[in-house]
């Protein structure tokens, strides 16, 4: 089943009529509808509905590139971004970083849908709004809390690609976010927790409501954020770390996705998100991590927030081994910079809209999962530290020296979990951080998150990534607390 | 634009039923950007769009859409019309809304700002001729930028500017780079030369074996450009009322009396002297200046239209995330020949990169040197520095630990682009801070 788009034909036949005799030319058409619904304090603030429609054409002639972006959906709207596009193409012909005519640009056909079992309008939006009151009401119990809200974020994307070559992909994106949040406060002393923000986020329709725990989640985050109130900071010292996935999400996305994108690698983001520790000889020799770190480029889980059957540059999708047993093997690079690198890469060349050009992206980046069991991951603990939900990120634009911190975490003491401490933080260097990943949790702990705001790029865009993974144990980090 | 923005919004208020109001808000460009990747062309193109922002009012309750407008009349008052039958509905289903607040009292305005736009093919090939044999690497973008507002009880508000922000490094090697930028409404060759010239005679003393130094606690003086990083970090939340009341805000220490800043730290929302528009998109006109610290001490928060009504107080106009769009600090009495003997031994810190809050409630910041950033020795720049990470607070950065600010400052407009091209900019003198502290 494909979306009306390519029903109706009219895209296809406005770039039939409108493409100019180039060496290569392309139309990505998006058609987005977003819909936001919060309730803070038990008050539903406005909703937000957003409808974004419009296209990016792009053009490859005589060695050049150029695109325009219009929302101008008629023959002359599409003549004048060709036009436009055609423009630069001339200009950067002498100048470009590659000849772009001797590309070999994709030209495949296909689809792709979201698994979408309980769509989003099939609840009322009345319904929404009291399900979400609901939960609001059950945050609030007691007075130290000073602030607390539930939300749900769903984004439906659909994309047409259309090329010069005959290629044509539909693709229908539908992603959720749930997302709860408390604040408690006493004097000078504040504590937030929460569920969902920068990691439940799937494409999935509302059965992700219970499948992600949503419905029961706001009594426990209410209690935990009344417990850090009271907890003793977070010690500071060389602690073996245990990771729980939501905040295992970030440290792949800082410490492994970044460093990998082929664009970053080849100098393309130094200006703004940064170059890379990891240089093109190291693919094939590098030991990233401990034998143990397998991770994987995977858009064929289709849940997952950044599942697709073809990148924005119309490549095929496959999963494939970017570290395997801790060897470094394959960058995270699309059609482009596999051509300009000479190196094999995915196909993850993505654009956040019809605004932005297609630019290398992580999509879904996970961690395998291991054997451990998390409860024997605690017991073989002598002296640690469990983390839990991200809430503070920062790394080098070598993507090297990193510092993280956490909503929540509870020391482990020979073997058992013990004292709860805020502001639980710890910081490291990503080349001998993954080298001292000790155990990695196995199916039970392993959990398909991700998130909606990966920003890169010039001009900048940000998208949804993908993150799945087990909890980790690391060993000898350096851990610290607030003041 | 505006005046396809009015008829827009004319048509849509003619359809209006009963007792319904409508605001209307666009926002929206037509771009040029350029993408180099040593000093050749990774990736160029224009951008033509217009997102139009719609809320419907029925008592007090109220529902807002966004759309991308066309620019093609008949199509767009269908997107309207049909968005408009959209929120009709959704406010069936919703109850009223206590914290709503939109401008009644009209007040009409139009601002447009001087520009004369060079061609972009023109600009692209002079920095590729004069950035030849230099590994350039950054982004020119230019263009025409809008803002607009209506309302059906006549209000107008126009918005529109045309700039150029071309923000670029030059590379020496790894991750050694001087970071610059040429931003304006009036392409002036001889100042893109002075910029590029000036960005080679740093790298000269990048092209030294750089110094790796170890944690501890350091002099440094940070560049407007640094200033900037961290001034934003205060703006995440800092300014806002309702970060103050729900505790959020990484001042909560300040505002709770327990701290104050040095009294030579005076911070504004410059309005006036920004490049924002001067309306928000309820239609509340924004004061020239809204005094965010004065003397060391906090004066104002930026109160949103919700916020007003949610805490019982007047708005300045804020937008609903209370952040500041022309952040202004005060100039200081350092002259440029003062900073490095008044450094003396120390670190001057052209660009910070990547900050976050490592614990927010005491406001402390961590974050990384980036781009060139050198070792100083008895006033004098001695050689390049390594990254390294820093976790400091900010209240003791403008507060007990600020040694002074200079006399001059930079305008810094944003070069962000989100969604669309940032009009955010701040005005920003250095700083010369001790015992700065580098944790890695």
């Amino acid at each position: 089943m494909v979306g009306v788009v390519v029903q109706d034909g009219r895209i296809r036949r406005l770039f039939e009529l409108t493409q100019p005799h180039v060496d290569f030319a392309s139309l990505r058409y998006h058609r987005d509808q977003e819909d936001s619904i919060a309730v803070r304090q038990d008050v539903l603030q406005p909703l937000t509905t957003c409808r974004d429609e419009g296209v990016m054409v792009t053009v490859h002639h005589r060695g050049g590139t150029g695109y325009g972006a219009t929302s101008e959906l008629t023959e002359a709207g599409l003549r004048a971004a060709f036009a436009r596009a055609l423009l630069w193409a001339e200009r950067t012909a002498k100048a470009a970083v590659t000849d772009f005519s001797r590309l070999e640009m994709p030209h495949a056909a296909g689809t792709f849908r979201s698994p979408i079992k309980t769509p989003w309008d099939s609840l009322s939006l009345g319904s929404k709004v009291e399900l979400l009151s609901k939960l609001s009401r059950g945050l609030k119990i007691a007075p130290q809390i000073v602030d607390w809200s539930s939300s749900l974020w769903h984004q439906r994307s659909e994309r047409l690609y259309l090329t010069s070559g005959g290629g044509e992909i539909y693709q229908d994106f539908d992603r959720l976010m749930p997302m709860l949040s408390v604040t408690a406060n006493e004097g000078a002393e504040t504590a937030t927790r929460s569920f969902g923000r920068m990691a439940v986020c799937r494409q999935q329709g509302l059965e992700l409501l219970d499948q992600s725990g949503f419905h029961g989640a706001g009594q426990q985050i209410a209690e935990e954020a009344l417990a850090l109130l009271a907890a003793p900071n977070c010690p500071s010292g060389p602690l073996d770390l245990l990771l729980a996935p939501d905040q295992m999400v970030l440290q792949i996305h800082e410490s492994i996705g970044h460093p990998l994108e082929l664009d970053r690698i080849l100098g393309d983001e130094r200006n703004y998100a940064g170059t890379s520790f990891v240089t093109p000889e190291m693919f094939g020799s590098y030991q990233y991590g401990s034998s143990l770190l397998n991770v994987t480029f995977d858009p064929s889980r289709p849940e997952q927030a950044a599942s697709f059957a073809f990148d924005d540059e119309g490549r095929p999708a496959e999963r494939a081994y970017l570290i395997k047993d801790g060897l470094l093997l394959r960058p995270l690079g699309g059609t482009v910079s596999q051509a300009r690198s000479g190196m094999a890469g995915v196909a993850n060349t993505r654009a956040d809209s019809w605004r932005r050009p297609a630019i290398d992206r992580m999509a879904n980046l996970n961690i395998e999962p291991g054997t451990s069991p998390l409860a024997a991951m605690i017991a073989g603990v002598e002296r640690g530290i469990f983390m839990r939900t991200n809430c503070s990120w920062s790394i080098d634009d070598s993507r090297n020296k990193f510092q993280f911190g956490c909503e929540w975490a509870q020391l482990i003491e020979d073997g058992r979990l013990t004292q709860i401490v805020k502001k639980p933080n710890y910081r490291g260097i990503s080349a001998s951080f993954w080298r001292n990943l000790r155990q990695v949790g196995d199916l039970d702990s392993f959990e398909v998150l991700g998130t909606p705001y990966c920003g890169k790029g010039e001009p900048n865009q940000a998208v949804f990534v993908g993150h799945a993974t087990p909890a980790c144990l690391f060993s000898n980090v350096d851990v610290f607390g607030g003041e | 634009m505006q005046q396809y923005f009015y008829q827009i919004a004319d048509t849509a208020t003619q359809g209006l039923q009963g007792s319904e109001v409508l605001t209307a808000y666009v926002s929206g460009e037509d771009s040029d950007f350029c993408r180099f990747n040593g000093a050749k062309v990774r990736q160029a193109g224009s951008v033509k769009q217009a997102k139009l922002e719609l809320r419907l009012i029925v008592g007090r309750r109220n529902a807002q859409g966004e759309l991308s407008l066309s620019g093609v009349r008949a199509e767009d008052d269908q997107r309207v019309s049909q968005m408009l039958t959209l929120l009709r509905d959704q406010l069936k289903q919703l109850p009223e809304d206590p914290y709503l607040l939109y401008a009644t009292d009209v007040q009409s305005s139009e601002r447009r700002h001087a520009s004369e736009l060079p061609g972009s093919a023109e600009v692209i090939s002079r920095v590729v001729a004069q950035a030849k044999g230099l590994d350039l690497v950054g982004i020119y973008a230019a263009g025409s930028l809008y803002r607009g507002f209506a309302n059906s009880l006549g209000q107008r508000n126009w918005f529109e500017t045309a700039n150029f922000n071309f923000d670029f490094s030059l590379y020496l090697h790894a991750d050694k780079a001087v970071k610059t930028g040429y931003a304006g409404a009036l392409w002036n060759e001889a100042d893109f030369s002075a910029k590029l010239a000036s960005a080679k005679a740093q790298l000269a003393v990048l092209n030294q074996p750089a110094r790796s130094i170890k944690p501890g606690q350091y002099r440094v003086y940070l560049a407007p450009q640094a200033l900037a990083e961290v001034t934003e970090m205060l703006g995440w939340g800092g300014f806002s009322l309702k970060a103050q009341k729900t505790k959020h805000t990484p001042l909560l220490r300040m505002i709770a009396g327990e701290a104050r800043l040095a009294p030579g730290v005076t911070m504004i929302e410059d309005t006036a002297g920004g490049s924002a528009a001067n309306f928000n998109d309820l239609g509340y006109t924004k004061p020239a200046q809204v005094t965010l610290i004065e003397a060391g001490v906090y004066r104002d928060a930026l109160v949103s239209p919700r916020s007003a009504q949610e805490y019982g107080v007047k708005t300045n106009g804020a937008g609903a995330d209370e952040s500041p769009q022309s952040f202004a600090l005060a100039a200081g009495t350092l002259t440029e020949e003062q900073v490095l003997p008044t450094l003396r031994d120390g670190i001057y810190l052209n660009n910070l990169w990547y900050l976050n809050f490592s614990d927010r409630p005491a406001g402390r910041v961590t974050g990384m040197t980036r781009f060139a950033a050198f070792w100083v020795e008895h006033g004098e720049l001695r050689e390049p520095l390594n990254v390294m990470r820093f976790d400091e607070s900010l209240l003791r950065l403008f507060g007990d630990k600020l040694v002074g600010l200079t006399a001059k400052r930079e305008l810094l407009p944003s070069a962000r682009s989100y969604g669309q091209r940032s009009l955010e900019g701040s005005h920003l003198p250095g700083a010369i801070v001790d015992d700065f502290s580098f944790t890695l």
